[in-house]
């Protein structure tokens, strides 16, 4: 099958057409400021350097930054109704309590505290009061809020009470969206309720770009269906990320460590993606980028939902080299998108770490002659300064011993070594497009969320019993079914309940049925 | 650090939940939701002073307050906010009179921000000491109790306005049993408060200065990261102690045995350390540091890990394989150190009946 990928960042809009494992074309857009220009132009431009006429694709799979974006920028979020069920408990600490002002501004900073919430095994820490949140639910009514947050204390484990609480305030406010936390995010509820309020400031705009994506199409011609690729490197149907749009924030990261991967054949290997201003650095394992295991930071807000485990440092093309022998010193400031004025080798007067791998010889770019007067010893020190940053970023996501390689991706991979400490690095072809190759690749996963009884049946038949179905929604959703393999599984026993509760959670990814 | 604390600022804190974790030794909680509530306190305008330990009156009644559950329904369950208040009222109540100032049962971690809050909620001072001088796994573990004085009658509050007290006890590991058993019904979420002491006992007893100190080591940190100075060199040329290593962890192993994080980390030295290994213990806290077989420091002595770039402290559950660590040796107060104090905190008691300690302070070190 002929698919499409898309990666709409903050600055280029990239796309690429695959066939099977086939690149068949690549290119560049601008992004422009209504999304669906810049999707449009850039799958014209890619079907007609690839030669496929517009009926032959089948499918468009989409990764795009614009949701976290607009988080960080503080643009586009919708006025929300933060609902927590926890009284008594809790309310020392109010929702949004530890976020920034201009976020909190931006979102409104309306929140609401009711009885509710359940112990850590199980017991009810109060009752949910109806006659309360019917309150609840006529204010944010009269405040003309219409999208809901709801958290509760322990709804990971039990989601019961933020169910109900929907259900009830759903009677007044039939219009209003509704997030769970429960169905976001982990233990520990200001990371979670932040995630879920974010999601829930998000809806509004998740809809106006959804369908911008679908106008895009329309406009040249496709009528296949599209997918938005999400953290964890699937993909979304679009009502699915009309719901959650949180979960496409990482999905930039993603899509250019599974690219890298695709590219280079390597499924497991640390990806260094340098650019202008910072290096990323993540670790693949078996094809997918690993998670982070603590809290992640988004736009100043602390959440804890599932994202790539990405360690930035401020090392970029653009970075600006100061001082003389032992003061030589790396950045942190760049000139960022100013380096083809302001780098010497283009012919301005700021020395970067571009000019410090010209001038030695380890890179073609710009004008060498403009480097002519640059000190050998300095530009020796500042580079061995360079490399000793690289090695101990990687060295940082490495996680065994074993020799595993290093994929250089990004604008600026032209500073990296051939080799770092024990470790060879290998430079993917195409890699300038590796997360439209990344959205292509995505896969089509299958969920069991739910709770079983281990009365009748032991743990290790429940896990399968899970995994048939899981398969089963895979297959049914587009999954090739020999192509399906294991993502993530969990199980907690929930002791509280009757009947050995177990919840299991699992999810299965295949490829796309071609 | 020559100026006296008087009183905690906002600033003070964001210092003060760095310090008070690298005090934690890499265990104690996070003290990040502490933190937070004590911010909400000073916008409210309410005050936390610090009152400096020899300023204490020996009559004043001075009381021992900390949180008391699971790590991990601390960050989902919070508190209701006044739980350590009530706690300290029902101690009042049983003692007779007021309270005059408080104090903090354990400096590293969580247990650091208990006092300073319910300090600003009741307007009393917080002394600026605590009875650990560090973090330590079990109640016992505190130098009231290693000094004589009976943790009884103590207090212990939830959020839905149960209050329990425990009036009399034939021991202390009695109370530990009881508030152990009783904080579970309480959903594993409490403050408790205890041992009230007269103020002659607890200027014998504290470890002295840990308020200041847990914001002066912070402070070090912080200002080091702003100024792109080398923030482990910041906490050595503040605080004292030594580097012991800079190392990469190249082996962790980790599994829980009777509610503890047991393990073991192995290092590989680099910089002025290559070619070195070393070895770290631990349960919940860091307990043991070995450097190519010998033991060169332990428990009570602070074995602290620190990020080597940021210098921020790492955690027990945040190692992970290859992490680039600075390893620094901390000496414990001399009161931690004394025969009676070595018999509860010392490696025997850790069950490491071969390991003798030879305190840091012996090796020349400063304190």
């Amino acid at each position: 099958m002929i698919r499409i990928g898309v990666d709409v960042g903050g600055t280029n809009t990239d796309a690429v057409v695959m066939d099977g494992d086939k690149i068949l074309a690549g290119v560049k857009s601008p992004t422009t400021e209504d999304v669906m220009g810049g999707v449009a132009e850039s799958i014209t431009k890619v079907l007609d350097q690839s030669g496929v006429p517009s009926g032959q694709v089948g499918a468009v799979m989409i990764g795009t930054t614009h949701f976290v974006n607009a988080v960080v920028e503080r643009r586009h979020m919708e006025r929300t109704a933060a609902v927590r069920l926890c009284l008594p408990a809790a309310q020392c600490l109010p929702p949004m309590v530890d976020w920034p002002d201009d976020i909190r501004e931006a979102v409104g900073g309306h929140y609401w505290m009711a009885k509710g919430g359940h112990e850590f095994d199980g017991r009810e820490i109060n009752a949910l009061d109806m006659t309360e949140l019917d309150d609840i639910a006529a204010q944010i009514g009269a405040a003309g809020i219409e999208t809901v947050a709801i958290s509760s204390i322990f709804s990971p484990v039990n989601d019961d009470m933020e169910r109900r609480a929907m259900a009830q305030m759903q009677k007044r406010l039939p219009n209003a969206n509704f997030t769970l936390s429960s169905e976001i995010g982990r233990l520990g509820i200001l990371e979670r309720e932040n995630a879920a309020i974010m999601n829930a400031s998000l809806r509004a705009l998740s809809r106006k770009t959804v369908d911008a994506f679908g106008k895009a199409l329309e406009q040249v011609g496709l009528t296949c269906p599209y997918y938005i690729t999400q953290n964890d490197g699937t993909l979304m149907n679009r009502d699915f990320v009309q719901a959650y749009p949180v979960l496409t924030f990482a999905s930039g990261p993603t899509n250019s460590m599974r690219g890298a991967s695709f590219l280079s054949g390597e499924a497991d290997a640390i990806v260094v993606d340098i650019g202008g201003t910072t290096t990323d650095v993540g670790a693949l394992v078996k094809g997918f980028p690993r998670q982070a295991s603590t809290t992640v930071d988004v736009g100043g807000v602390r959440t804890n939902f599932r994202m790539p485990d990405v360690y930035s440092i401020a090392l970029g093309g653009g970075t600006i080299i100061a001082g003389e022998g032992d003061n030589v010193k790396i950045g942190p400031r760049s000139v960022g998108y100013r380096i083809l004025q302001d780098a010497m080798v283009f012919g301005g007067d700021t020395l970067t770490a571009t000019d410090v791998v010209v001038a030695l010889g380890l890179a073609d770019v710009g004008d060498l002659s403009k480097l002519a007067g640059v000190d050998v010893g300095r530009l020796n020190i500042a580079k061995d300064m360079i490399d000793v940053m690289v090695l101990n970023a990687v060295e940082r996501m490495r996680v065994s011993p074993e020799p595993i390689p290093i994929l250089a991706v990004g604008g600026g991979s032209i500073l990296m070594p051939d080799q770092i400490g024990d470790l060879p690095v290998i430079r993917p072809e195409n890699f300038a497009v590796a997360n439209a190759v990344g959205a292509a690749i995505g896969q089509i996963s299958g969920e069991v969320d739910r709770i079983f009884s281990l009365e009748s049946i032991s743990r290790a038949d429940a896990l399968k019993q899970a995994r048939t179905e899981a398969v089963a929604k895979a297959v049914a959703a587009g999954a090739h079914p020999d192509s399906i393999e294991l993502l993530d599984q969990e199980d907690v026993p929930l002791a509280y309940l009757p009947g050995k509760a177990t919840r299991i959670r699992l999810k299965v990814v295949g490829s796309m049925n071609v | 650090m020559s100026d006296v604390m008087r009183e905690v600022t906002l600033e003070d804190l964001d210092a003060i939940e760095i310090g008070a974790a690298i005090l934690g030794t890499g265990g104690g909680g996070n003290p990040y939701i502490g933190k937070l509530r004590c911010r909400e306190e000073l916008r409210k305008g309410r005050k936390i002073p610090i009152i400096p330990l020899d300023e204490l009156p020996d009559d004043a009644l001075v009381v021992s307050l900390g949180g008391i559950g699971a790590p991990v329904v601390g960050v989902e369950k919070i508190e209701e906010g006044e739980e350590c208040l009530r706690a300290l009222r029902a101690v009042e109540q049983e003692v007779g009179r007021k309270v005059d100032a408080l104090i903090s049962a354990e400096i590293g971690g969580a247990n650091s921000m208990e006092p300073m809050l319910t300090a600003a909620q009741a307007g009393l001072p917080v002394v600026d000491g605590d009875g650990m001088g560090r973090a330590f796994p079990e109640m016992q573990m505190i130098t009231w109790s290693i000094y004589g004085q009976r943790s009884t009658p103590a207090a212990m509050a939830d959020e839905k306005g149960n209050v329990v007290v425990f009036r009399s006890t034939p021991n202390d590991k009695w109370v530990e049993d009881l508030a152990r058993a009783n904080v579970v019904v309480m959903g594993a979420a409490a403050g408790l408060a205890q041992a009230p002491m007269r103020g002659e006992f607890v200027k014998r007893a504290a470890i002295p200065g840990t308020v200041t100190q847990a914001r002066n080591l912070g402070r070090a940190v912080l200002d080091a990261n702003r100024e792109n100075r080398d923030p482990v060199q910041a906490v050595i040329d503040h605080e004292g102690g030594k580097l012991l290593m800079t190392a990469k962890i190249t082996d962790l192993e980790r599994h829980l045995k009777g509610g503890f994080a047991v393990g073991h980390m192995s290092l590989e030295g680099y910089g002025d350390f290559l070619g070195d290994t070393g070895r770290i213990n631990l349960q919940n806290e860091f307990l043991i540091f070995t450097r190519n077989e010998v033991v060169e420091v332990c428990v009570p002595d602070l074995i602290v890990v620190l990020d080597a770039d940021t210098g921020h402290p790492i955690t027990t559950e945040m190692l992970r394989y290859g992490q680039r660590i600075a390893v620094l040796g901390l000496p414990c107060h001399a009161l931690l150190r004394t025969p009676e104090a070595l018999a509860v905190v010392g490696p025997a008691a850790f069950g490491y009946p071969d390991i003798t300690f030879v305190p840091m302070t012996a090796k020349g070190e400063k304190v």
